[in-house]
């Protein structure tokens, strides 16, 4: 394995970014529309099953604690107070459960979409006796599979046998039609897609039920949801928090008691419910739910909420150079003439000589012919007479002959070879750029032409893999994140140093294979890094799932989408970077809420202390700094706001804390600023608020 | 000289003095438990009690020790107390009583000192000097070694092994309790505090009745008993008593002893893990807090209403004329926020929203300082609760110097912070609730409520200092609070060493761009506002009833 130096990114000033890339870099809110709340209100009043609500335990003791107010209420059927506090902790619950069911809700329509793809398709199943038709869900691993254009692909597979452009819209909504062969790293078809042109035999590598879609559907649907391990902890420090307010207010009783304030069960519960952390208790698993819809939102299917937390945790990211980096084609940049040659006719060689080249490398010859030396559009048949010399892997070299004119373009040994054989040389200035250019990174090419029997060189060209415009700026932010870039590449170590500096990369892994990959993810994890990246191929399954996060592309084989845990619908490698910030911007959403939550229950304090105590001890008054009402417009009007804020906040549970790459100190701070100051304030204003209502309604004020 | 400016100055002095003394004690203690070699005198114990002291050992086997070793004092001390009438140096008292033994002997392990009983006419001098001060430095040292146990958990990774208890134990006491404490009994023998084995004398008074006066090894023990943070004095008066603390500068240097090891642990943290300004985040914020009471009880002491504090220039009631307001606040704050529990005045007669203040010092968990060890280790298991709560913010899993705080380590953390509020909640809602803590109220209405929830304040919290008023010393209340200062020491351990235990396994997890800086300010306000916060949250409507409705009636 070739060396691996950290490169240093050139200090830059900050670009000016394009627009697009500001949006893309900061994370896209999901949709929510306030119309879901009222579609999901069947689904919330479905959630109050205790055996559902146990879950959370914060919304248990609520229910609990509603229950409870219910039967006293019922006992003192003359006492509106115990009625509208029982009614408003039941709408506590209910508003905690509605938050659960938009956030489920939003995947059900989708769910749905993809279950219509997924409904009884026949099966064209080639047994020994020849073919059979079968129902999809009979289908076996390893059953061989014929589709034809028009046939509904039956089950998950790989092709291996045929090619054909497949519809895939159903899973990817993307309706441009995609190649599957068999062979190679597009060989994987999932079932539900639409061939539309030509056969194919298919071997069945899932089974019923566990198809791909089915997986998708469970997953949108938030069916196979498991509590993520931070999730885990954060419940339990809740859980205690709520033992901790428990405590607090059972054993107040006996102090008031001494004080002469006996308080009734109402009250106490009220102000239990109050206290306990009923908004994060209540949206923790909404935020859980609505992260994952995020990243289906952006098609990238996770196979756990584990995985997408993980994402956040992220610090290397390996990326392969090719597709992700950079756009994966090397393109003519520069033509470097020969002594005594004219630039036009290096120019006018270099692109009849590449006319029969249908690499990417070849037609970028041509536009640059085109566009930089002003050669007019041609293709092979403008030309008359001419005998084309297509480029293969084994000449590695493409031309024309005509008459006594030959030329030819390809890699500096070929092209040697080819000049030396009939007498030619390489002139010195042209060994020199094409030693320039190889040491800078890029590909050399030569261009020579044999005329009347004589072979000379015309001149070389300079291919350039070209790096994505804002992929500086985008590892720049990821290393204000803390995360670290490592490019991936087959290219040896010279080419890769350039690459990696023009990008901005924090390092390099080149001339890789797969088991260099491997190594490097190991090595890695081995110092505490968790590490993320992005294959398609079958060689590429063991370090996907070897690595933290494993995304694999839609177009790669079922090994590669096997060993990850996401796979990408669109297959675009960039993705990774921002499925890292839904993953971070998930446990912000959490910590801020829970800020939040803790935050406002000072508020609460001086509504509900002075409420219940002021008969005994005037001097508590003094706490009423809200200047509330009445006792119990003030018990009241805490409990109201805290329901009334879970409804409040559903939106930003399921978008997701704005979030933007910044270093950990400085969110903290914003966070800190927006959630816990925030949390301080807006209570004190929305209680009053809520108590100048309340006192309007007569007979309480 | 002002009154005012003296204070500010008293506090200043006192604080560079602590700023000055914390580095190279912090350091030293950072060097005495990273060790590898023993003292002679030490190689003698280890021999002596079968210990190896090289043997490097697990959670388990550390909290094993810890209460092997407390249970054995408990035991020790019960039975010294029950039979010191057959003793020497008995001065003829009687033995305690069961309940009262099982209350002293808890309270001296449990470095509370909490003290039912006036000790110069209750324990001999064998009791005093045998069993009760050799308390004072063990019941320390056992702080330290589990605080150092949870340092080590901290700066190791990928092992199991917390040290050795015994090894931690021996070293706390000789290497740093004790020649501290030989070298300040000599300085306060010298400043007038008494030193002697005396029998009782009896001398005449001015007015002319009959007292008895008990001398005793008085210097030696105050050294120790506000350098462990123990707080159980020699005479019921405590540091009030003038042959305890002669004068303002005796005072002064017992606040000092008070706070030097709770102030300077931070430091040894620091040292320990490799990076001492994870220290200095920890000392700030204990700093900030303390402050911050020091400054609100001597504003609400200086500025009491009513005729004779106005002629006083402040709140007398209950303080020594040759302390004064300001030094008895600082006194009274800087031994309710470090489990001493020592007084030097009368915290019963403080203004209500003082004596809320000091509560709420003890309920904090005794983390600004708090005792020697237990102190850093209950701010540390505040900091586990605020980077877990910060480092979501910041979009990580949460890890605090480089270990992954997770679902294992946030249960241990959050049964660490339950154990308080139960203890104390529990305790004094069971005691009004029954009838025992009204009987004992020598106040009616918020001040007495106040002082039941002083005494399960004080107890769970591991203080030991009273609220005065209350009369504590019935069955119920020995009980009761005996049990009280026995979960309410060992019960955290238990999480503490678990805790140790979970994150000296783990790997190290590299600092990133994205990691949340525990070592700057910010998250040192994180810090203080997450520990009063939830304990304000926690402890809100009990103080309302009590110190609250008191403090804003005036």
């Amino acid at each position: 394995m070739s060396t691996s130096t950290p490169v240093r990114p050139r200090p830059e000033k900050t670009p000016q970014r394009p627009k697009d890339q500001a949006s893309r870099a900061r994370v896209r809110h999901g949709a929510f529309d306030p119309a879901l709340l009222w579609e999901s209100l069947p689904e919330a009043f479905r959630k109050l099953d205790p055996r559902l609500l146990v879950r959370s335990p914060v919304m248990f003791v609520v229910g609990v604690g509603s229950l409870l107010t219910t039967v006293l209420a019922l006992t003192d059927p003359g006492d509106w107070f115990g009625w509208t506090i029982a009614a408003w902790l039941w709408l506590t619950v209910l508003f905690g459960n509605l938050a659960e069911a938009v956030a489920e809700g939003r995947g059900r329509a989708q769910a749905d979409s993809l279950r219509r793809a997924r409904t009884d398709t026949m099966a064209r199943r080639q047994g020994q006796g020849g073919e059979e038709r079968v129902l999809g869900t009979e289908l076996r691993l390893g059953d061989r599979v014929v589709c034809e254009a028009g046939d509904v692909i039956p089950g998950d597979g790989d092709v291996i046998e045929g090619v054909a452009s497949v519809d895939e819209s159903a899973i990817t909504g993307e309706s441009a039609p995609v190649i599957r062969e068999s062979g190679g790293d597009r060989s994987a078809v999932t079932g539900g897609t639409r061939v539309l042109s030509d056969r194919i035999v298919v071997r069945i590598t899932a089974k019923p039920g566990e198809t791909f879609l089915d997986r998708m559907i469970s997953l949108v649907e938030g069916a196979a949801r498991q509590k993520t391990p931070n999730e885990i902890a954060l419940n339990i420090l809740l859980a205690s928090l709520t033992v901790v307010f428990l405590m607090a207010v059972v054993t107040l009783q006996p102090f008031a008691v001494h004080a002469g304030a006996e308080q009734s069960l109402v009250v106490l519960t009220a102000l239990l419910v109050c206290l306990i952390p009923t908004t994060i208790g209540a949206l923790l698993s909404a935020i859980g739910i609505a992260g994952m819809d995020r990243l289906v939102q952006r098609n990238v299917l996770a196979t756990s909420g584990r995985a997408v937390e993980a994402a956040g945790d992220v610090s290397t990211l390996l990326l392969d150079k090719t597709g992700t980096i950079t756009h994966g084609n090397r393109q003519a940049s520069v033509l470097v003439t020969a002594p005594g040659v004219a630039e036009a006719e290096l120019a006018d060689a270099a692109q009849l000589s590449s006319l029969a080249d249908e690499t990417p490398e070849g037609r970028s010859i041509v536009a640059l012919a085109l566009a930089r030396h002003g050669r007019g559009e041609r293709s092979r048949e403008s030309v008359e007479g001419a005998a084309w010399v297509p480029f293969t892997a084994g000449t590695r070299m493409s031309g024309v002959d005509a008459g006594s004119v030959r030329i030819r373009k390809g890699a500096v040994g070929a092209v040697t070879g080819w000049v030396t054989e009939r007498g030619g040389t390489v002139p010195a200035p042209i060994l020199g750029a094409v030693e320039a250019i190889s040491s800078g990174g890029g590909t050399p090419l030569l261009v020579a032409e044999e005329r009347e029997g004589t072979a000379r060189v015309l001149g070389a060209v300079h291919l350039k893999d070209v790096v994505k415009e804002g992929m500086a700026e985008r590892f720049a932010e990821l290393r204000r994140m803390g995360i670290r870039t490592v490019m991936i590449t087959g290219d040896n170590a010279r080419t890769a140093k350039a690459i990696a500096e023009e990008a901005g990369v924090d390092d390099y892994l080149a001339e890789a294979t797969p088991e260099d990959k491997m190594a490097l993810i190991r090595r890695e994890q081995a110092g505490g890094r968790l590490v993320a990246m992005t294959g398609d191929g079958t060689n590429d399954a063991p370090a996907l799932a070897q690595a933290d996060v494993g995304v694999a592309m839609n177009t790669g084989t079922s090994a590669a989408k096997e060993a990850g845990n996401m796979v990408d619908l669109d297959s675009d490698p960039t993705k990774l970077i921002e499925i890292v910030q839904i993953g971070k911007q998930l446990l912000i959403t959490r910590g801020a809420l829970t800020t939040f939550s803790i935050a406002n229950d000072i508020a609460k304090y001086f509504a509900i202390i002075p409420a219940m105590f002021a008969v005994a001890y005037p001097s508590l008054n003094d706490l009423n700094i809200m200047g509330l009402s009445s006792p119990e417009s003030a018990i009241l009007s805490a409990v109201v706001f805290n329901a009334l804020i879970i409804v409040g906040l559903v939106p930003l549970a399921l978008r997701g804390v704005g979030y933007r790459p910044m270093g950990a100190e400085q969110m903290l701070r914003r966070n800190i600023a927006v959630y816990g100051v925030g949390g301080l304030i807006a209570p004190f204003l929305g209680i009053k608020l809520i108590d100048m209502l309340i006192s309007l309604i007569p007979g309480i004020g | 000289m002002n009154e005012s400016l003296a204070d500010i100055l008293a506090v200043s002095a006192l604080i560079v003095a602590l700023v000055l003394v914390h580095r190279p004690l912090g350091d030293y203690m950072a060097a005495v438990y990273s060790s590898t070699r023993h003292l002679r005198v030490e190689r003698w114990i280890y021999r002596s009690i079968g210990a190896d002291p090289d043997a490097e050992m697990r959670w388990t086997a550390y909290l094993r020790g810890v209460l092997a070793f407390s249970f054995v004092g408990v035991l020790f001390l019960y039975l010294l107390q029950r039979v010191q009438n057959h003793l020497p140096w008995s001065l003829g008292f009687d033995p305690i009583t069961p309940d009262q033994a099982f209350n002293t002997a808890v309270s001296f392990v449990a470095n509370t000192n909490w003290q039912s009983y006036s000790g110069e006419a209750a324990m001999g001098h064998l009791v005093q000097a045998g069993g009760l001060a050799v308390q004072n430095f063990v019941s320390a040292a056992v702080g330290m070694a589990v605080a150092v146990a949870l340092v080590r958990g901290f700066a190791r990774f990928r092992t199991g092994e917390l040290g050795n208890f015994w090894a931690d134990l021996v070293r706390g006491t000789i290497r740093v309790l004790l020649p501290i404490s030989v070298l300040f009994a000599i300085v306060l023998v010298a400043l007038g505090t008494i030193q002697n084995f005396s029998d009782i004398q009896q001398v005449q008074t001015l007015t002319g009745t009959d007292q008895s006066v008990t001398g005793g090894p008085v210097a030696s023990q105050e050294a120790i008993k506000h350098l462990g943070t123990n707080g159980g004095g020699f005479y019921n008066a405590n540091s009030a008593h003038p042959f305890s603390s002669p004068d303002a500068i005796s005072n002064m240097l017992l606040i000092f002893l008070i706070l030097v090891i709770p102030f300077s642990m931070p430091r040894t943290f620091g040292r320990m893990v490799g990076n001492v300004k994870q220290g200095w985040t920890i000392v700030a914020a204990m700093g900030v807090i303390w402050l911050a009471g020091v400054i609100a009880v001597t504003v609400v002491e200086h500025q009491a209403p009513g005729t004779a504090s106005q002629l006083a220039g402040g709140s007398m009631e209950g303080k020594e004329q040759r302390f004064g307001e300001g030094a008895s606040s600082l006194f009274a704050v800087s031994t309710t926020m470090t489990s001493t529990g020592a007084i030097n005045s009368f915290h019963d007669s403080f203004q209500g929203l003082s004596g809320g203040v000091l509560i709420f010092g003890m309920v904090l968990g005794e983390v600004a300082p708090g005792g020697v060890g237990s102190g850093l280790y209950g701010m540390l298991m505040l900091a586990v609760i605020a980077v877990f709560i910060s480092g979501l913010m910041v979009g990580r899993t949460p890890e605090y110097l480089g270990k992954k705080l997770g679902a294992r380590e946030i249960k241990l953390a959050a049964l660490y912070i339950l154990v308080t509020p139960a203890l104390v909640l529990g305790g004094t809602a069971y005691a009004m609730a029954n009838g025992d803590g009204e009987e004992a109220m020598t106040n009616v209405g918020a001040h007495g409520f106040s002082e039941v929830l002083y005494a399960y304040a004080s107890a769970s919290n591991n203080n030991g200092s009273a609220f005065a008023g209350l009369g504590a010393n019935t069955e119920f209340f020995n009980t009761t609070l005996g049990l009280c200062m026995l979960l309410g020491r060992f019960l955290p351990m238990v999480f503490v060493l678990a805790l140790a235990g979970s994150l000296a396994e783990q790997r190290r997890v590299p600092v990133t761009a994205g990691t949340l800086r525990t070592h700057q300010p910010l998250f040192a306000g994180m810090l203080v506002a997450s520990t009063v916060v939830v304990a304000g949250l926690t402890f809100f409507p009990a103080l309302s009833l009590g110190p609250l409705a008191e403090g804003l009636a005036t």
